[in-house]
């Protein structure tokens, strides 16, 4: 357990135990709270027309025949949004994305009119009486394609844009980097594309927009991610005052950054409520989430590295289109138009390094969302630890020695990256040495020489990633100018059994367990003792909401410190009862004990009794409550090795997964069995994105992925067994030494994968195989080199 | 994904729902566990009018062999195939389908008959039928009708089976000494279509083979019995690997996949040649009691 622990609890359910979790009773049977689940009297439903063209100049809407459709009430279009100022709204990157397209349609599946009926099944059915009159415009799909002289400008309502450029973004050290690819023997490069891919949470996203036209107060249940900054966003967006603005994130069925936008359906179904009076719920169909909310990725990287023959690497390069869709509808802190791309050099001790990122319009859905991501730490991830593995096969250098060889040691932390990341902790050896114990690493290359004697192929993979999460830091890190802080209001009642309020929002995280195990830890009383409350922010302290592993970095730090805090205020009132000084005592597992006279204890429940009667201390007030907000001082560096073993079939070209080894490190683990958790879900999506995730289009902007039929996402059923080791480095900064975890197997694992099957087919001079890895890709590679089935 | 509205019968004989197909006059769809028609009613692909609902008739759920024909009644599940000792023992490449269809949630609702009868070239029960030379029985307003499984699809969807007839039961020839089967599958992942698939059927006499027959799943508009591949093998032996490479050949000649999302034609069309001879591989070492 981590030393930054100040007290190292055997209470039920402190730090480090792996209680079930409290959650799930409610879960499993049946008696979550969803917000399709939410039913109010008088409610009405939406449903939305979507635009069937990618690009298309809107003449005209005719609604006629949907309105005399059987329970529908109102259409409502583009036209009548802008007489309220609602028909654009901006987007969490500064841009301005249509609510209800009113000069033309810019992808295919945009929001064109909404419909409002009785029912839900009467509004999707009047979906087929809306009558629009386009004429088709030239469609930009490709992003290369967009940055022509003579594309078509997509954003034509930008005054004065006559391109499909958004931004340039810039980071390290051109000149130096430069001058490192001069003086190396080798050079790397790597033309890549991460491909669009959808977070696909199991729960669409939707609404139930509620108006009280007496109070004036606007109660909106909404599958949010961030329901403080939604609610000041609402504020912005719809000008209503925000004390009258209540958002309840009910139970979130998965987010995955899909839920941290927000989306037009979400302010129409509110204005519809607004004018209407009546609460308007909408619920996306499963087509409507995979074709038009928040995707992620989508960037095409140009990568170099430079290193010495001896496998030294000296420098980074890497050059990127970043495809953002119709609107930048990226979600980020404000000031990171390409995120945390620059966190590229990874776990590598590299010299030089230098990258630049442009983003693009193309016809396609807007997004760019953080999926399961730091803001593209994904991405950034990737590209090098492909490199690195090409690295190892140009030089023959063993892929586990050669990442030794360039690891940052532990006695370089914090260790500053030449793109300007200032690292906490890490000990990327004792990872990489855990996994390839756990792997059986020297049996395996000694099967894999065997095996292509013989013909067969199969390959190992590594990822040894270093992430960047918790943002954080409100120095750089802004949403729409809010600082990215969070916080935890901790009220214990007179009996020692209390609510911890917290500003961030699970979505399947298991706050209610993990932050509950904080206090215990902190304060000693039972975790069970403590209700772990988020999602209504009437009734919770301010946040900008869970993404990003940012939980338990800011949020998990903020409960560790009002604990603290809480434990001091019991420590002075023991005393107080002791009649000792407060120094005097000392804490362990909930109890304070007279040093040198351990007969003399006030239990914390004591203490906490106290609090609430007479006689406290002097100038102490009653009650056993406090509310902290924590702006973290830096970001935390998860880390770890995965290696990944793979069989190809040569004759179809299947990769069958063999055997995953996955070694993490997010310091502290509050509660193992959720960490562990974790890490299979997030290996899993890993998985699916390496694998066959891919939303994809044709020439004319017609999008692929809009069921799962083909958009794929793995099951248990083809989901490979996951081996997990362990390795913990404490941050040195975090309040319990804790790091996140949730997004470092999306972030590890894709490249593992991809470089296992390119270490397997490198024997035939293949280098890469842009992901999803389908097998028809792999067969593909395969016969092009010339290889036989046989 | 809300289906447009339809309405719902529920008869409980045969005679009941080929009268409410009359009624439907065309517009009506026989329901056994709608696997296929539902989400295709949810994508608002197809809008029947009316739903007749088969599952409440007794007697359909038939799995036996009488006859010298293995029986399988329109309520048999693809699950109730993949469970079945009799399958198992006598039936591999059923059995080989059964566990590659869908998935496990899938299989507890789907039927053979209903997938047949679907006329869906990815669907693998028309290839298992039109490799086994199954028999489909019908029974429509002027009574009972055969046809063979392989020329009943006409087109991508449609098969000789009229809107107002039902297809009651599969009967498929009882396996002769010497016979072997197999039914290999490319998917992309579970519960998706084949990329392709192979299903073989041979009957060896000591190592010679004296019967093939190849079906082939999803590469070409309608499923397809690959005659000349099948053809080609009689008389061969099932080691000569020449004649296996020949078959396959000629199997990728009989197919005419698209490409598609499951990969580009040309895959598909290798995907046929690979897997089978990797089936007839396969289909000999079972006849040969080899291989399970």
């Amino acid at each position: 357990m981590s030393s930054n622990l100040a007290t190292e609890s055997t209470v039920a359910g402190a730090i480090g135990q792996s209680p079930k979790r409290i959650e799930d009773d409610r879960f499993i049977r049946g008696k979550g709270n969803y917000v399709d689940d939410v039913q109010l009297p008088g409610m009405l439903f939406m449903a939305i027309y979507r635009s069937p063209f990618a690009h298309a100049t809107i003449n005209s809407i005719d609604c006629s025949r949907a309105l005399a459709m059987p329970g529908v009430l109102a259409c409502i279009t583009g036209k009548d949004l802008e007489a309220h100022k609602l028909a654009w709204m901006p987007t969490l990157a500064g841009d301005t994305q249509a609510v209800l397209a009113t000069d033309k349609v810019r992808f295919q599946g945009q929001e064109v009119v909404a419909i409002i009926a009785k029912s839900q099944a009467q509004a999707v059915d009047a979906i087929e009486g809306i009558d629009v009159d386009y004429d088709p415009l030239p469609v930009v799909v490709d992003p290369k394609r967009a940055l022509e002289a003579d594309a078509p400008v997509i954003r034509s309502d930008l005054e004065g844009k006559t391109d499909n450029h958004i931004f340039t973004w810039e980071s390290g050290d051109a000149d130096a980097t430069d001058r490192a690819f001069r003086d190396a023997d080798i050079v790397i490069s790597l033309d890549t594309l991460y491909p669009r891919i959808h977070p696909a949470p199991m729960e669409t996203c939707g609404c139930v927009s509620d108006y009280n036209k007496a109070t004036g107060k606007m109660t909106v249940h909404l599958t949010s991610q961030a329901p403080h900054a939604h609610r000041t966003l609402f504020a912005l967006v719809a000008g209503l005052p925000e004390h009258k603005i209540r958002i309840i994130s009910p139970d979130v069925g998965g987010g995955f950054g899909n839920k941290v936008p927000i989306y037009p359906g979400y302010v129409v179904a509110t204005a519809a409520s607004l004018l209407i009076g009546k609460p308007v719920k909408w619920i996306e169909s499963r087509s409507e989430n995979l074709i038009s909310t928040g995707f992620a990725r989508d960037y095409h990287m140009s990568g170099e590295l430079a290193a010495t023959k001896d496998g030294k690497m000296l420098g980074l390069r890497a050059n990127v289109l970043a495809d953002h869709g119709a609107f930048n509808a990226q979600a980020a802190p404000t000031k990171w138009p390409a995120g945390f791309f620059n966190i590229a050099t990874g776990s590598y001790d590299l010299p030089a390094a230098y990258c630049k990122v442009e983003g693009v319009y193309t016809n396609k859905a807007p997004g760019g969302v953080a999926y399961r991501c730091s803001f593209r730490v994904t991405e950034a991830a990737y590209l090098i630890e492909r490199l690195v593995d090409n690295l190892a096969h140009k030089t023959g250098i063993d892929a586990a020695e050669l990442r030794k060889l360039n690891f940052i040691q532990p006695e370089q932390f914090p260790y500053r990256s030449p793109m300007g990341w200032e690292y906490d902790s890490g000990d990327y050896d004792k990872a990489m040495d855990i996994a390839l114990e756990l792997v059986e690493y020297k049996a395996l290359r000694k099967e894999q020489a065997e095996k292509r004697e013989r013909g067969e192929v199969m390959g190992i993979g590594f990822s040894s990633f270093t992430e960047i999460v918790g943002a954080g830091m409100s120095k750089i890190c802004d949403i729409a100018g809010l600082a990215m802080i969070d916080s935890a209001e901790l009220r214990i009642h007179p009996t020692g059994k209390g609510v911890l309020k917290l500003g961030v929002q699970s979505q399947g995280q298991g706050h209610e367990t993990t932050f509950a195990q904080i206090v215990a830890s902190e304060l000693g009383i039972p975790s069970t003792d403590i209700v772990v409350e988020h999602g209504d922010t009437d009734h919770t302290p301010y946040g900008l909401g869970t993404y990003a592993s940012r939980s338990t970095p800011t949020g998990g730090a903020a409960t560790a410190i009002v604990a603290r805090k809480l434990r001091e205020k019991g420590r002075q009132i023991a005393a107080h009862m002791l009649e000792c000084a407060p120094d005097d005592l000392e804490f362990d597992s909930g109890t304070f004990s007279v040093k040198g006279s351990p007969d003399r204890t006030k239990t914390i429940q004591e203490c906490i009794f106290k609090a609430y009667q007479p006689e406290l201390p002097e100038g102490m007030e009653n009650g056993f409550e406090d509310v902290t907000y924590y702006d973290a001082p830096e970001m935390t560096y998860p880390f770890g090795t995965y290696i990944c073993v793979v069989d190809v079939d040569k004759g179809t070209g299947e990769v069958k997964v063999r055997k995953f080894v996955a070694v993490d490190d997010c310091g502290t683990r509050i509660n193992p069995m959720i960490v562990d958790g974790q890490i299979h879900g997030g290996l899993t999506q890993g998985f699916g994105t390496a694998m066959m995730e891919l939303i994809s289009f044709d020439e004319d902007g017609n999008c692929f992925g809009s069921n799962f039929m083909d958009y794929l996402i793995p099951t248990a059923v083809e989901s490979p067994h996951w081996t997990l080791g362990e390795c913990t480095t404490p941050s040195p900064h975090h309040p319990i030494g804790a790091k996140g975890i949730g997004e470092s197997p999306t972030v590890g694992s894709p490249q593992a994968f991809v470089n296992a099957v390119v270490d397997a087919l490198t024997p035939f001079g293949i280098t890469n195989i842009d992901m999803p890895l389908s097998s028809h890709k792999v067969w593909k590679a395969l016969r092009d080199a010339g290889v036989s089935d046989d | 994904m809300i289906p447009s509205s339809f309405e719902y019968v529920a008869p409980t004989s045969v005679e009941e729902a080929v009268k409410a197909l009359v009624a439907g006059d065309g517009d009506a769809k026989v329901i056994s566990g709608g696997q296929s028609l539902l989400p295709m009613m949810k994508l608002r692909l197809a809008s029947p009018g009316t739903l007749v609902d088969i599952n409440g008739i007794a007697g359909l759920d038939t799995l036996e062999e009488a006859d010298g024909m293995l029986r399988i009644g329109a309520l048999v599940r693809h699950g109730d195939l993949e469970r079945s000792a009799l399958i198992a023992e006598r039936y591999p490449i059923i059995l080989d389908a059964a566990q590659h269809i869908a998935d496990p949630l899938i299989r507890n609702r789907g039927t053979f008959c209903g997938s047949v009868a679907h006329g869906d070239p990815a669907g693998d029960w028309a290839t298992v039928a039109a490799t086994l030379d199954a028999q489909l029985h019908a029974v429509g307003p002027k009574g009972a009708v055969t046809h063979s499984a392989r020329d009943f699809q006409t087109s991508m969807f449609e098969t000789q089976l009229g809107t107002d007839q039902i297809l009651v039961e599969a009967r498929i020839p009882c396996p002769k000494p010497g016979q072997g089967s197999a039914y290999l599958k490319i998917e992309r992942k579970v519960g998706d279509y084949a990329a392709a698939a192979v299903g073989v059927m041979v009957v060896l006499a000591g190592d010679t083979i004296t019967e093939a027959s190849i079906g082939l799943t999803n590469v070409g508009p309608l499923t397809i019995h690959a005659s000349a591949a099948a053809a080609s093998l009689i008389g061969k032996s099932i080691g000569d690997a020449a004649a296996l490479e020949e078959a396959g050949r000629l199997a990728m000649e009989a197919s005419d996949p698209a490409s598609d999302l499951r990969g580009p034609a040309d895959y598909k069309k290798d995907l046929v040649r690979v897997l089978t001879k990797r089936a007839l591989r396969k289909a000999g070492a079972r006849a040969q009691g080899q291989e399970a």
